[in-house]
């Protein structure tokens, strides 16, 4: 299988860090699945459509959920179509393999192109799910028993999987992977993650927002921080509420924006009113640049 | 090359197998860490280590590996800078800060200075930093926060300075840690039913299609019994004043049990210090919640999957004598011992978890206590690391 050699290095609405786009690269190179954890919110599922546009590659996404069984991925013989077929007599049920369709793996591995498959939440699924699709990951291809065919790769896909870590991964799964771990951004990078979203955001606006979302993030004993993509939501509805940047730190509007769970929302709410007058104050303190 | 790299990993805790070490070689025949050691560091991490919970391991690894491979040259006058920032005391822990207590930084500084003029000496350019020398005042080799902090704050970062920062600390799976990470390891806790009991109740796709086929179209249900957990847990858990110092550790795992609804029956029971003839159903341990511990054992089969939490320091008496609960007003007729035996005969699956961090066991004021609870009972310090282990022996009937 002829490899491209081309290397990933972000793009311009994904700001990846020097790590991750090593570690994209590394396993393009190998040909081995990227295996990216990290907190909600911090861009897995993103990462995969960014590695796609930046490599100018079609992307296909494989959603897992807990009712996923490997096989899925591969190809699917819709039984109950053919059988209603073989009822109304107007379909020629003869040849099975009008009743095979390829799962995303199949379509990946036979597609003209290479292509970015991404295996999304694959935790979602059952704890020997990733197991079952070991066999099929090394050797890249898989074999059809109901129609004798096999299906080979014609190009390896770049795989992504992403994994919330819900339930661990079998430890065979895990040898085979090139794993990243998807930090939570800083303030500076956040800055910059958020201009790519919202590049004619007021300065003042966003630096207020940003010293908001880290203090709440701070706040000890929420059950679900807000995480980037709830940053991004609320850092629009300011823009749009047209929220003045001196308000933000005073009054935390739209706080329901950030925080989905109302223990937390009241949480947060003590904590002000705990903190009251320091949040007034802290005009003064220095602020993030 | 680097083979000792390989068993100092698998040394410092991190699971390096062949099969990654193997992939590891490939990828630098394909030239991917670019003759740099800080791509190299991130290229290892990305093979070989596969959880973030690992991270740290690595970077103590990587750090005793390799930092006298690199040498800055600049380094000397850094250090002085460095150390200017790396002094405040709030980034030590106690017991370290009491050491540099007597310290002060001309005087460091001075050491500092002869230290360096010794290493230059035998080493070419200096090779070994701030006091990896473990021995020196400085007293840190890559194990310790202050060494972490001082080449954290360098400005050119190279790999092992990256190494050294350990910046995911944080994510030790034998740190002490939060309630989702205990709820993941909760779920490991499951049992299957048996596809031989149980109302049959799912649709068994296949064989129906089969069936009715076979019937030439004429519609047949198969139905199966599914499958659900059958789990039973008994939550036991110290409420004494001895445990309140992990009152934060101890309501976490408590809320993740709770939270966890896969469990087909969940009990929750309450002791002082030791178990008695009475167990309660309230923290506060008052006689009108108390439920007789008899009572207790013949309630629960002994299927239920038994989890104690405590610190299982007590004086000795508490444990081997008769009346010495630790309640005036209240005598035992028999010693706490008896009740934990009994405990641990009845049931199938028991286990103790103790907040009180493993290597503390023989030196705590309760070892005595413990060392006995420990032969009654499997014990597990409370952590994420011990909460898994106890989670496999759970798994397994004693």
């Amino acid at each position: 299988m002829p490899e491209q050699s081309s290397s990933f290095n972000g793009t311009r609405n994904y700001i990846a860090s020097q790590e991750l786009q090593n570690s994209v690269n590394v396993a393009i190179a190998l040909g081995r699945p990227l295996l990216i954890k990290g907190e909600p919110g911090t861009g897995k599922t993103m990462l995969a459509e960014s590695i796609a546009s930046n490599l100018d590659k079609e992307l296909l996404i494989w959603n897992i959920k807990s009712s996923t069984k490997a096989g899925d991925g591969l190809y699917i013989y819709d039984t109950i179509q053919r059988l209603y077929d073989s009822q109304f007599g107007d379909h020629d049920v003869s040849d099975i393999r009008h009743y095979i369709k390829l799962g995303k793996l199949g379509q990946a591995f036979v597609s003209e192109n290479q292509i970015v498959l991404l295996i999304d939440e694959i935790d979602k699924a059952d704890l020997e799910f990733p197991n079952d699709l070991l066999w099929e990951l090394d050797i890249m291809s898989f074999n059809i028993p109901e129609t004798g065919e096999t299906i080979e790769a014609r190009h390896r896909p770049i795989v992504v999987i992403t994994s919330n870590a819900e339930k661990e991964l079998p430890d065979a799964f895990l040898r085979r992977c090139i794993f990243h771990y998807i930090a939570f951004p800083d303030a500076e990078m956040m800055a910059e993650i958020i201009r790519v979203h919202h590049p004619n955001l007021e300065k003042n606006l966003l630096e207020e927002a940003l010293e908001a979302f880290y203090w709440i993030r701070s706040v000890s004993g929420l059950q679900k921080k807000p995480s980037t993509s709830e940053l991004l939501d609320w850092v629009q509805a300011l823009a749009i509420g047209g929220i003045s940047p001196k308000k933000i730190s005073d009054e935390f509007p739209f706080l329901g924006v950030l925080l989905k769970k109302d223990q937390d929302f009241n949480t947060v709410l003590q904590r002000l009113h705990s903190q009251g007058k320091q949040i007034k104050t802290a005009a003064g303190i220095p602020r993030f640049r | 090359m680097f083979i000792n790299f390989f068993y100092q990993l698998r040394a410092y805790g991190v699971p390096v197998t062949i099969t990654e070490w193997m992939m590891l070689m490939e990828a630098l025949s394909l030239g991917m860490a670019s003759s740099s050691l800080t791509a190299f560091y991130h290229l290892a991490r990305a093979v070989l280590v596969k959880s973030e919970t690992h991270y740290d391991r690595y970077d103590l690894a990587f750090y005793s590996y390799f930092q006298d491979i690199e040498t800055p040259l600049e380094l000397t006058e850094k250090i002085l800078q460095w150390l200017e920032k790396a002094l405040p005391p709030r980034q030590f822990r106690d017991q370290e800060r009491q050491q540099f207590q007597d310290w002060d930084l001309d005087d460091l500084r001075r050491r500092l200075e002869e230290r360096l003029q010794e290493q230059k000496e035998q080493h070419r350019g200096g090779s070994k930093w701030i006091g990896t020398g473990g021995t020196s005042p400085f007293g840190h080799s890559g194990y310790h926060p202050s060494g972490i902090r001082i080449a954290g704050d360098s400005v050119n970062k190279s790999a092992v300075q990256v190494a050294a920062q350990r910046n995911f600390r944080g994510f030790r799976a034998d740190a002490t840690i939060g309630v989702r990470q205990f709820e993941v390891a909760l779920r490991k806790l499951r049992q299957l039913s048996s596809k031989e009991e149980g109302p049959r109740d799912e649709l068994d796709l296949d064989e129906t299609i089969q069936d009715t086929g076979d019937k030439g179209g004429l519609l047949q249900l198969v139905w199966n019994r599914s499958r659900k957990n059958t789990l039973k847990v008994a939550l036991l858990m110290d409420s004494g004043g001895s445990m309140d110092p992990y009152l934060r550790i101890c309501s976490q795992l408590f809320t993740a049990i709770n939270r966890s609804s896969h469990f087909k029956d969940l009990r929750f029971f309450y002791f002082h210090n030791c178990i008695y003839q009475y167990l309660y159903l309230d923290p506060d341990c008052r006689m009108d919640s108390a439920v007789r511990t008899e009572d207790f054992l013949g309630m629960l089969d002994p299927e239920y999957k038994v989890i104690l939490i405590g610190d299982a320091s007590m004086a000795p008496s508490e444990l081997t004598m008769q009346g010495g609960a630790i309640d005036w007003a209240f005598h035992n007729d028999e010693p706490g011992m008896e009740w934990l035996q009994r405990i641990s005969d009845h049931f199938s699956h028991s286990v103790w978890l103790n907040p009180i961090p493993s290597p503390y066991w023989n030196r705590t004021t309760g070892h005595y206590t413990i060392t006995v609870i420990r032969k009654i009972f499997p014990m597990y310090e409370l952590s994420l690391e011990g909460l898994e282990m106890a989670i496999k022996k759970l798994k397994v009937r004693k």
